[in-house]
């Protein structure tokens, strides 16, 4: 499903140039649930922003679903984005003073459909539903518990169906409760079909992937199924 | 993409903080309040002159001594400054016009003034007094509302006689009736024939209401003076307007040079006076709209600081499928919507304040004018918001997303 090709990402500070990725050649299937490991400044994040279309390879090939995306410009990037990749941040991301019902609408929006039709209401409601805040409709983030808006977020990542889930330390913002029950939801949203792909250093995190990568100086060190 | 979900996004951020848009939106409410206000001020007074000129009647000419319109006389009301020395224009003069062009003239006045104390009892007032024809009757529709006009034999024989307007007949015999009473003007007794019915007019200073009407020959016996203001004459119908001019012109110009006297009508004086008004509405709109610049820097000041404050929340609308564009429509429609929401209030603002100037002054709000501050709040609005939207437009979302 999505199949890297010798993709490398350069940065320039100054003078010198950082190769954040180099030369990654990575396959990942449907209905995988993949766990990005390594120490900070190993790529990790790099990898994580090139294969969600939020960053520009400098160099090699994307293939998303069969079809070349690497070469894709900012507009065609962020239709992709919208229609095809959920995002899961590390630090929710939800806009302030704003219902988790419309934090969950905001990708039916730039798809292009009316938040306030009955499709965008349903639809946003069956998705909190699902990450168990049905009761949590009208609240803003700030009457949130963090586990609660990371689920908000999930709900989010959720609802234009991607085929793509990408997770940047989901946990890492959270007490061990919490991080239990974000935990559960992804494994479900992965039993349930769902490919995921999982940014985290915390090896229990890890754990719940069913095959752990681990980056170093922008290469892939190792690749294991569990 | 529905331009009005955009719009419903950019005024859902106007409301969220609603006392900093508020705050924003007082430069151009002041900036389009001021201007409307001004113009309306400017508008009313030249519909208010031009109606006073439409009482006076369409059909009449004016002639008077020297250019009143020229480089040299600059324009002062019926009479140039200049040509103060000698007599210019003669009885005799406006005879032959009357006598040679009856087909074109119906009738004439002319006219003299001075001023002189006036005394009715213990009363005394400073007046002017009108040295005018009988015909000024006709010629000025305007009739005596108590009593009656001189007639043309009280004139020739220069009585002491006279007319109040309704206002200096109020100052000086309030409640009585002055018809036959005696006044004394610059010491002697004349008889009032009557009063004069309301013309209104007179911005502040004398109006026709507040001149004593003699005849003028009475004024040029008792008086010491032998000019002549100007002659005033009715012409048979609008048509021939122009006609009669040229035949005035002609008479009169057998008589004296063309630099020495001027023949008008009351469109020629309008104009005059509305080109003058005009600038100054422009003026005064001029300096106002100043101000409206100051709000729209306003308003680009706030919007670049929003954009500051909402990197985040731009990079993450980003990262779920905006695209710049999107972004873009997004804070220049906010920036856009603020301005005309503050245009409006403005307006509203402006419309108030001419309803309560109405009372002392003819203000009125056009619908140019409403138009005009509508259109440059909102010209003002995308122009400020151009570069706060482009900035916003332009943030990569990921450095956006770690933006703290």
């Amino acid at each position: 499903m999505l199949n890297l090709k010798r993709v490398s990402k350069n940065y320039k500070i100054g003078d010198t140039v950082i190769n954040a990725l180099d030369h990654v050649s990575l396959k990942v299937e449907e209905k995988e649930f993949v766990a990005i490991m390594g120490p900070s400044g190993s790529g990790k994040s790099t990898f994580l922003q090139v294969a969600s279309m939020l960053a520009e390879p400098s160099a090699g090939e994307i293939f998303l679903n069969g079809v070349e995306v690497s070469s894709y410009n900012e507009i065609q990037r962020a239709r992709l984005r919208n229609k095809q990749i959920g995002f899961i941040f590390q630090s929710f991301n939800l806009l302030a003073r704003t219902s988790a019902l419309e934090n969950v609408m905001m990708p039916l929006f730039y798809a292009g459909i009316k938040t306030d039709s009955n499709y965008a209401m349903d639809k946003a409601k069956e998705m909190l539903e699902r990450v168990g805040l049905g009761d949590r409709l009208y609240n803003t983030p700030a009457q949130l518990s963090g586990g609660q808006q990371q689920r908000v977020a999930i709900a989010r990542a959720l609802i234009n169906d991607p085929t793509l889930i990408f997770a940047d330390e989901p946990t890492g913002n959270l007490d061990s409760k919490s991080g239990e029950d974000i935990k559960k939801i992804l494994k479900e949203l992965n039993k349930e079909g769902k490919t995921i792909i999982m940014v985290t250093h915390e090896e229990d995190v890890a754990e719940i992937a069913k095959r752990q990568i681990v980056f170093k100086d922008g290469k892939v060190l190792s690749d294991h199924k569990s | 993409m529905k331009i009005s979900a955009i719009f419903k996004l950019a005024l859902k951020s106007i409301l969220l903080n609603k006392s900093r848009s508020f705050l924003t939106m007082l430069g151009v409410i002041i900036g389009v309040g001021s201007v409307v206000l001004l113009t309306s001020i400017g508008t009313g007074l030249q519909a208010y002159v031009t109606d006073q000129f439409a009482s006076l009647g369409t059909n009449i000419l004016y002639v008077v001594p020297g250019n009143p319109f020229g480089e040299k006389g600059g324009f002062g009301g019926q009479q140039s400054v200049i040509e103060r020395t000698k007599p210019v224009l003669k009885r005799r003069y406006f005879n032959s016009v009357i006598r040679n062009n009856r087909d074109l003239i119906k009738d004439g006045v002319f006219t003299t003034a001075t001023v002189t104390g006036a005394k009715y009892g213990k009363i005394t007032k400073t007046v002017t007094l009108y040295g005018v024809t009988s015909s000024y009757e006709s010629v000025y529709n305007t009739q005596a509302n108590k009593g009656r006009w001189f007639t043309s034999s009280e004139e020739e024989k220069s009585e002491r006689v006279a007319l109040l307007g309704p206002k200096i007949a109020e100052e000086l015999f309030g409640q009585i009736d002055p018809v036959n009473k005696t006044i004394l003007l610059n010491g002697q007794s004349y008889t009032i024939l009557g009063v004069l019915k309301e013309k209104g007019g007179g911005f502040g200073g004398p109006s026709f209401d507040s001149y004593v009407y003699l005849p003028a020959e009475t004024i040029f016996k008792y008086f010491d003076t032998e000019f002549i203001d100007s002659f005033i004459f009715e012409v048979r119908n609008k048509e021939q307007i122009k006609d009669a001019k040229l035949a005035i012109e002609k008479t009169i110009g057998k008589e004296l040079k063309d630099d020495e006297f001027t023949v008008f009508d009351q469109t020629q004086l309008l104009s005059t006076i509305n080109s003058i008004l005009g600038m100054l509405t422009v003026g005064l709109g001029g300096i106002s709209a100043i101000s409206l610049v100051v709000g729209g820097i306003g308003i680009m000041n706030i919007m670049l600081v929003s954009v500051t404050e909402r990197t985040r929340e731009i990079g993450l609308r980003k990262a779920l499928g905006a695209t710049p564009n999107l972004i873009l429509a997004q804070f220049l429609i906010e920036a856009a919507l603020l301005s005309v929401i503050g245009g409006l209030i403005g307006l509203l603002i402006a419309y108030l304040g001419s309803l309560a100037l109405q009372a002392y002054f003819p203000a009125k709000v056009t619908i140019q004018a409403v138009i005009l501050a509508f259109g440059v709040s909102t010209i003002v609005g995308l122009i400020f918001g151009v570069a706060p939207a482009k900035k916003a437009a332009k943030l990569s979302p990921i450095e956006a997303l770690r933006y703290e």
